[in-house]
């Protein structure tokens, strides 16, 4: 009597008998169910509104040691403006504790001759302090206070004390993002952590929970293969993944503003084709360590974190140090970041996706083969 | 055609350096019996089982299951793991369906084997509720059941009855009794002893080594004629003990209840009073030898019966109160009540035994009397210290040893000993003598350095004692302590436990092991957290001759008739509401 090799053996009635059980207890998991739509909604909640990586309205203090007329304009242009909150007062010994307090991010000082200056025809000083414990905001906020002065300088005909036309003018335009919010970015991004989390962490978990509570030595002596097990462990995953990437891209859209320009087959070959690497570094974890902690841990320093700061998601990958410019290459999440953000904010762009698809997918052929290898059907 | 099912000889399986697991074992399983796989922990028996089941590979020797390679022909094979492989967010229908798919049942058979499996287990009517809300003894026939959704031609259970009920485990022995009619080749891995007696044929392991295969009656047939039962003695039972256990012509001893049963070594003459010491009116009469006796004798006899632990422990002053209280304990998690109206007194010098299976309540009812657990109603008192008060002195009046050794694997043995000399609170100086004391008594000299974690067994054994007694404590508290080790390492255990009770000292136990109730003074039975009986060994064992109308009863005995007894009442009561 001959048999195929044990390993390689593939009854899709034992994979549905598998993929079933599986089914039934992410059904009655309560913390599969948390990771795969609570936990998309807290982050969508947390990058929609808590962070913002824009600087509106930035609090300053604004001293003004003068009365004058050009003065108090230059303070009501400060006022006006969209980028602060500003705080009046008439020492700098009030706005500075401030500002150590953490209060005010900036101050901006309109010293005592400033109308003197302006009546005299020179160029006014004024003063802009910045908190720099604070490095992005402190840059906005210099920016935008210089930015405040110019405009009101050219308003007011100062600079030289001629009227003036500068001689070439700047009009910036912002594609895609024209009002540049973070958010558009931002909940692609968390589609690309909660596809991390459930395709790495809940795999990884769910296999090394086999060989915890012994199930996987019962499994091993019935007819299952190796493979079957993969597979089976493969569906519900993968079909949870996208259930769940769904509910983060309507979400986004409806609750966030977020435009969707590709389409939806573009959306969900893109996110397919993350989901494999994924799954299959879970796989991986799970074999290798047969823990749930150890696999737990694994899990988040192998794929939680690179998906969360060596992606481009939240820190721009070409202003990291080349080394970690370098080790970028080698974070799946890398390649799934771009054609997300491109097909919610810009469209389909398939000359963008398909190399990015291609190397998710080599992503995904090499992890599966590794775990091939470490999950042997044995206790040994 | 071979006419057995399966078949291993000399395998060799090592894990790490140091001793192989398996070093030479060999075993043979028939159709149509139950074949034993007999040894204590550690001993390499599931091991040997993985092996055949195809779960691991052997490093020599030849294996063949079915005429082929193990692993070949899965779908003949039923394998019921230590933990039975149950998927506990499953119900039970859905484990059995799942098992039925995976081994390929026809789908439009599944409903009658369904029904014939769940009528031959008793689990009809939990087929919806989830495997992990079923008890111990469920558990294991539901584990069970889906091992035989196919039937199988070889059946391999590894440990199926440790830690169930008595009840459960007569059950389970006679559903697979059942199965062996049908031609099914049978392999039971057990711990207990006295499951070997009823096996076909048995092998039994020690460390790795074959010591024995055969009938289970040539074993016990080469000690026929040497074990006698000493009763009617005026004397301590634990002095008579001692004393004889230390004459070179008696390799083995323990108590039962009142009586005193011995083994002689081979060609000594049969036992007189004169010889022993004894008075006319004790009766010496020759008992039936048990597979138990003929294991001791493979290893070279138990130990001597003077306790070198207890000749250097101080003598512990009797105390005005009772040493262990426990005043209508009860602890309920949620709507769950663990352990309900337990009450009880310990005198000092008294060894008292929490008997009870797995669930029952013995471990709730123990972690409350150590302040662990503080319980909903009642209280209870240690040497005195009230456990609602005084939680901290009582613990401090206690030894404690935990059911699989709660020793620091990766600390080394000198590590654990100084651990623990700390944390009873032991000064420099005294700490030092204490840990040369107990080094000393055990035998842990060749061995400070190792790690707990790679100690034997029964290394490991005596240093958890050693731990829980260097502050000599005037009470002990054991939790199953010897569950799983070898006859001889029991007996030693329990030589010091007898010499420190003679000291003064008060122990309290808990186990499911029949035998380790035998040295109770006193017993009391918890099921389903309540206390169903109390008495001496003796008295239950009458008691339980009465309500079931047996003929000297063992301890198991008396366990299972008490039990359905209560079970009666409990029925009676809700008919006579109805």
């Amino acid at each position: 009597m001959t048999r195929p090799p044990t390993f390689l053996r593939f009854d899709l009635r034992r994979v549905s008998a598998l993929v079933v059980k599986e089914s039934v207890q992410i059904v009655r998991d309560p913390s599969t169910f948390l990771i795969a739509f609570v936990l998309p909604l807290i982050l969508l909640f947390i990058f929609g509104y808590g962070v913002s990586l824009d600087a509106s309205r930035i609090r300053i203090g604004l001293v003004l040691e003068d009365d004058s007329a050009p003065a108090l304009s230059l303070a009501q242009a400060y006022q006006n403006s969209d980028y602060f909150d500003v705080d009046m007062a008439r020492s700098v010994a009030v706005v500075r504790d401030r500002m150590v307090a953490g209060d005010l991010r900036a101050m901006v000082v309109i010293p005592s001759d400033f109308g003197a200056a302006v009546q005299r025809g020179e160029r006014p000083v004024i003063q802009i302090i910045t908190d720099g414990s604070q490095p992005n905001t402190a840059n906005f906020a210099a920016g935008y206070a210089e930015g405040v002065r110019a405009n009101w300088a050219a308003a007011e005909n100062l600079e030289s004390g001629r009227a003036q036309a500068p001689p070439i003018s700047l009009a910036t335009r912002y594609w895609f993002n024209p009002e540049l919010k973070s958010r558009y970015f931002l909940v692609p991004g968390s589609i690309a952590i909660v596809m991390t989390m459930i395709g790495t962490l809940l795999t990884s978990l769910v296999v090394a929970r086999e060989w915890e509570r012994g199930t996987m030595e019962a499994l091993m002596a019935t007819p299952v293969s190796m493979a079957e097990f993969i597979a089976s462990k493969i569906v519900p995953y993968f079909v949870l993944g996208l259930g769940s990437m769904a509910l983060c891209t309507v979400l986004g859209i409806t609750v966030f503003g977020v435009p969707f320009r590709g389409s939806i087959l573009a959306l969900l070959a893109i996110s397919s084709a993350f989901l494999l690497p994924a799954l299959g570094l879970g796989l991986f974890i799970s074999a290798a360590t047969k823990n749930q902690f150890v696999a737990s841990q694994i899990a988040l320093l192998t794929g939680f974190l690179p998906a969360f700061l060596l992606s481009g998601f939240l820190f721009e990958i070409s202003s990291m140090p080349w080394p970690i410019q370098m080790l970028t290459y080698i974070v799946p999440a890398r390649y799934l970041i771009p054609p997300l953000q491109t097909v919610f904010v810009a469209g389909d762009i398939w000359s963008l996706f398909l190399p990015n698809i291609v190397i998710m997918l080599g992503f995904g052929v090499a992890f599966f083969a590794l775990s091939f290898r470490a999950t042997r059907r044995s206790l040994d | 055609m071979a006419d057995h099912v399966a078949q291993a000889r000399d395998i060799v399986k090592r894990f790490g350096d140091g001793k192989p697991s398996l070093d030479g074992a060999s075993i043979t399983i028939v159709p149509g019996e139950i074949t034993g796989l007999v040894g204590p922990d550690g001993s390499g028996k599931t091991t040997l089982i993985r092996i055949l089941a195809g779960l691991m590979k052997a490093d020599a020797g030849e294996v063949d299951v079915f005429g082929g390679q193990p692993g070949e022909f899965l779908d003949d094979l039923g394998y019921m793991p230590q933990r039975f492989g149950l998927y506990e967010d499953l119900s039970v229908i859905q484990n059995l369906r799942l098992y039925a798919e995976l081994r390929g049942l026809p789908k439009d058979e599944q409903a009658a084997v369904f029904d014939q499996l769940l009528d031959f287990t008793d689990l009809k009517r939990f087929g919806d509720r989830l495997a992990g809300n079923l008890s111990g003894g469920m558990k294991q026939k539901l584990g069970l059941a889906c091992a035989l959704v196919k039937t199988p031609r070889l059946l391999l259970l590894d440990e199926p009855s440790v830690g169930v009920d008595p009840i459960s485990r007569r059950e389970l022995w006679s559903m697979v009794k059942e199965l062996t009619g049908e031609g099914i080749g049978v392999l039971w891995s057990t711990a207990y002893l006295d499951e070997a007696e009823s096996c076909d044929t048995v092998f039994l392991l020690g460390e790795g080594e074959l010591l024995f295969s055969g009938k289970p009656g040539e074993l016990t047939g080469g000690v026929r004629e040497r074990v006698f039962r000493i009763s009617d003695f005026e004397e301590r039972r634990r002095r008579l003990l001692t004393r004889l256990l230390d004459r070179d012509d008696i390799i083995d001893g323990t108590i039962q209840g009142r009586a005193v049963r011995v083994l002689m070594a081979p060609f000594s003459p049969r036992p007189t009073l004169d010889a022993l010491g004894l008075a006319s009116s004790v009766e010496i009469d020759p008992a039936a030898p048990r597979f138990e006796d003929g294991f001791i004798e493979i290893l070279g006899g138990g130990p001597q019966g003077t306790s070198a632990l207890a000749e250097r422990y101080r003598q512990v002053p009797p105390g005005d109160r009772p040493a262990i209280e426990a005043r209508g304990l009860t602890k309920k998690f949620g709507d769950f009540t663990a352990a309900h109206d337990i009450t009880f007194e310990v005198p000092a010098g008294r060894i008292f035994g929490l008997l009870g299976p797995n669930g029952a309540g013995k471990s709730t009812t123990f972690k409350m009397l150590c302040g662990l657990l503080t319980p909903t109603e009642g209280d209870g008192a240690v040497v005195g210290h009230d456990l609602r008060s005084a939680a901290s002195d009582a613990r401090a009046a206690l030894g404690y040893m935990a059911q699989k050794f709660s020793l620091y694997g990766d600390l080394s043995v000198r590590q654990n000993l100084d651990f623990f000399a700390g944390a009873y609170g032991l000064n420099r100086t005294s700490a030092r003598s204490a840990i040369d004391n107990v080094v000393d008594i055990f035998e842990l000299g060749d061995r400070l350095s190792v790690n707990a974690g790679t100690l034997p067994l029964g290394f490991k054994q005596r240093l958890a004692l050693a731990c829980a007694v260097m502050h000599q404590p005037p009470v002990l508290f054991l939790d199953e302590p010897t569950s799983g080790v070898d006859p001889v390492m029991r007996r030693e255990f329990w030589v010091h436990i007898n010499g420190l009770v003679e000291r003064g000292v008060t122990v309290l136990v808990t186990t499911h092991f029949m035998e380790e109730a035998e040295y109770c003074d006193e017993i009391t039975l918890i099921y389903r957290a309540e206390q169903i009986a109390t008495g001496s060994p003796d008295d239950l064992k009458a008691k339980a001759a009465d309500l079931a109308d047996l003929d000297d009863p063992t301890m198991e005995d008396a366990f299972i008739a008490l039990i359905q007894a209560s079970e009666r009442v409990e029925q009676d009561e809700l008919r006579s509401a109805a």
